[in-house]
């Protein structure tokens, strides 16, 4: 028998592969700089501090929605109704401004039921495929029509104005700085404080192995109904900031929304199969859908040609996303 | 008893049972609801989505998170397609449906390739290449009118073929049969559902699984071109996005006819019924008057409720 030399050089992962795993949204990232880098080579004034601003203030909801959807993927679930949440949202608390007066407390109150509102609309999706168990996917596009059917009866057509209060405050300006600055850094603490709570912990581990997470003890029927409620309440966050931007309220606005949601957490580096996710890349996501978005119109794109080439380069990050992704995990 | 029970909770059986059952309450809302010429015109629509249904079907049955996002899509090019090339004339009706079958196992191919060479995720790899199609439509409707359907195509939607039923419907009832022969009697069909219900299993029986994953995207693709090309025929011009009602719709379908998201499990002969339950339901609902919102309501609740008769996920277990 000959003797078998033992290797004593101990195994570690590569520097990249490390980095990867601490901060899983530094390929999102790299993505961004990159067409930051393209939108200014094409026009220098995209990168001005004001074009910058408003492309923040137009996206924060798709940013804010591309979050609600990350906690619902964390536990391997998905939801398509995020956006009729957003549109129910968005009527609901337009509607009550105008009936309390405009005001600041009629502006606050709507905001508080509006919450109240993305919070039930999550829990209802939570009940219905986590306590139901019917299947994600359908079910939570059942319940899509369903919020769509309620924002209709609330506003049957588009187009009644937010009281001036709220937008002049969304798009205007706080002690020398813009609004959605306060909007991202109170953003921000909320995503860091709730990082460290245990919910996304036992979210993540219900996704990683739902079974697993049961034998360990885990309610996985309850951390699924608030990984919903979650995604309720950021929907929420998403219509204020749509409301802000749009100055009106309109019935089917979130629609087109929900499927750019579910890009923005695949752009970000998050697995769709749970377990694995990570919020600040969505928010780098959606922003990525935005700067394409503005990259192919300061590129001289032919009007028509526009929705195509857009749709190819999603195509493409989203591409690379996955596969940067899979390395961060492998 | 127990016979009786379990022969009552199949799928196929359940889709059965409440078509019946919606028949007999659109009759009893609006009479005539059930008539002979209603059922057909019903039948029509729902032979549209049962054509889209049947290429969902076979890739949500390979498994592994199957599903195809881009049918909508694939579906509003195929009728552009098929508008502009046989504009009006009965002589384009055959190039029309070569043109929308290559464009159809085009796009499949491509989805394919995507999910098996590169891994990606179907649902995300449709999701984008459904933004692509999305941006073609807009590149070709500039370009070019949107077409007209020959009146050989309307009429074999339309109009009576044989035995006073419609030539779209026999094409369903062809597919059906070609279906059930395909998932059950070849050596193809067998394979996706090994695929679907053990992929590592079936990879060491020596099942060619790489291939096997492209050919129901490709499927996928040529249904959905069918469909869109049928379509055309039963509106007569194409118009924006016409097809994106089928995306999850035919999901849907898939699912009341019982076969389950997770593949491996399930047939087509339930898609069909599963088809035809929602093209019912659909049906009920606009006859009834009430408005846009509540007719929402009452159809995204009726679907909650309608899958609780299904399979339902298992409850967990130590």
């Amino acid at each position: 028998m000959t003797p078998t030399t033992i290797e004593t050089r101990p195994i570690r992962p590569g520097g990249l592969k490390l980095w990867l795993e601490r901060y899983p949204f530094l390929p999102a990232l790299i993505i961004v700089v990159a067409l930051l880098a393209l939108n200014g080579a094409f026009s220098p004034n995209s990168l001005s501090y004001r074009s910058l601003t408003g492309l923040l203030s137009t996206y924060m909801a798709l940013i804010m929605l591309a979050i609600a959807q990350t906690y619902v993927v964390s536990a391997g679930d998905i939801d398509l109704s995020a956006g009729a949440t957003l549109s129910l949202v968005n009527v609901v608390i337009v509607v009550l401004m105008e009936k309390w007066g405009g005001g600041a407390s009629a502006v606050i109150g709507a905001m508080l039921a509006g919450i109240l509102l993305g919070l039930a609309c999550g829990v209802i999706n939570g009940i219905v495929v986590a306590a139901l168990r019917l299947q994600a996917i359908v079910a939570t596009f059942a319940t899509s029509i369903f919020f769509t059917g309620l924002a209709l009866y609330v506003m049957p057509v588009a187009g009644t104005p937010a009281p001036a209060l709220f937008w002049r405050s969304y798009g205007g300006r706080l002690l020398g700085l813009p609004f959605v600055f306060y909007v991202l850094a109170v953003l921000a603490l909320l995503l860091f404080v709730l990082s460290r709570t245990r919910l996304v912990t036992q979210l993540l581990a219900v996704g990683d192995d739902q079974q697993a997470a049961y034998q360990t003890g885990l309610p996985v029927v309850l951390v699924r109904i608030k990984g919903y409620a979650l995604c309720g309440l950021f929907s929420a966050l998403a219509a204020f900031c749509l409301t802000g931007d749009t100055a009106s309220g309109d019935p089917l606005v979130g629609s087109k929304m929900t499927l750019y949601s579910v890009a923005a957490v695949v752009l970000g580096g998050s697995a769709l199969a749970g377990g694995w996710t990570t919020v600040v890349g969505s928010l780098l996501g959606a922003l990525t859908i935005g700067l394409v978005n503005s990259l192919v119109f300061f590129m001289g794109t032919p009007s028509e040609w526009q929705n195509f080439v857009q749709g190819l380069a999603i195509l493409l990050v989203l591409m690379a996303g996955v596969l940067a992704g899979r390395r961060a995990r492998a | 008893m127990t016979t009786v029970v379990s022969f009552i909770k199949q799928p196929l059986v359940i889709a059965l049972l409440l078509i019946v059952a919606l028949l007999a309450l659109g009759e009893s809302l609006s009479p005539g609801f059930a008539s002979a010429d209603q059922i057909l015109r019903l039948l029509i629509v729902a032979s549209l989505l049962g054509i889209v249904a049947a290429g969902q079907n076979v890739v949500i049955l390979g498994g592994r998170e199957g599903i195809d996002l881009s049918v909508g899509g694939v579906v509003s090019l195929s009728a552009i397609i098929a508008g502009n090339v046989m504009n009006g004339a009965d002589g384009g009706i055959l190039p029309a449906i070569l043109a929308c079958l290559a464009a159809g196992a085009f796009f499949g191919l491509l989805n394919g390739l995507g999910v098996t060479l590169l891994r990606i995720p179907p649902l995300v790899m449709t999701l984008g290449m459904l933004g692509v199609l999305q941006g073609l439509l807009v590149v070709i409707r500039n370009g070019i009118p949107s077409g007209r359907a020959a009146p050989g195509l309307s009429a074999f939607v339309t109009q009576p073929l044989a035995l006073g039923i419609p030539g779209i419907i026999w094409l369903w009832i062809a597919i059906g049969l070609f279906m059930a022969f395909m998932l059950n009697r070849t050596v193809f069909g067998h394979r996706i559902y090994a695929i679907g219900s053990n992929e590592h299993a079936a990879y060491m029986a020596g099942v060619p699984v790489r291939r096997m994953r492209i050919g129901p995207f490709m499927i996928s693709g040529m249904f959905a071109a069918i469909a869109g090309l049928c379509l055309l025929g039963y509106s007569g011009s194409s118009f924006a996005n016409v097809g994106e009602q089928y995306m999850l719709s035919s999901i849907i379908a898939v699912v009341f006819g019982g076969t389950s998201l997770a593949g491996g499990k399930g047939g087509y002969t339930g898609t069909m019924a599963g088809a035809l339950l929602l093209v019912i339901l659909q049906g009920i609902l606009t006859t009834v008057n009430i408005d846009e919102s509540g007719r929402q309501m009452v159809f995204g609740a009726t679907l909650l409720l309608l899958m609780l008769f299904y399979g339902r996920g298992r409850a967990m277990r130590a």
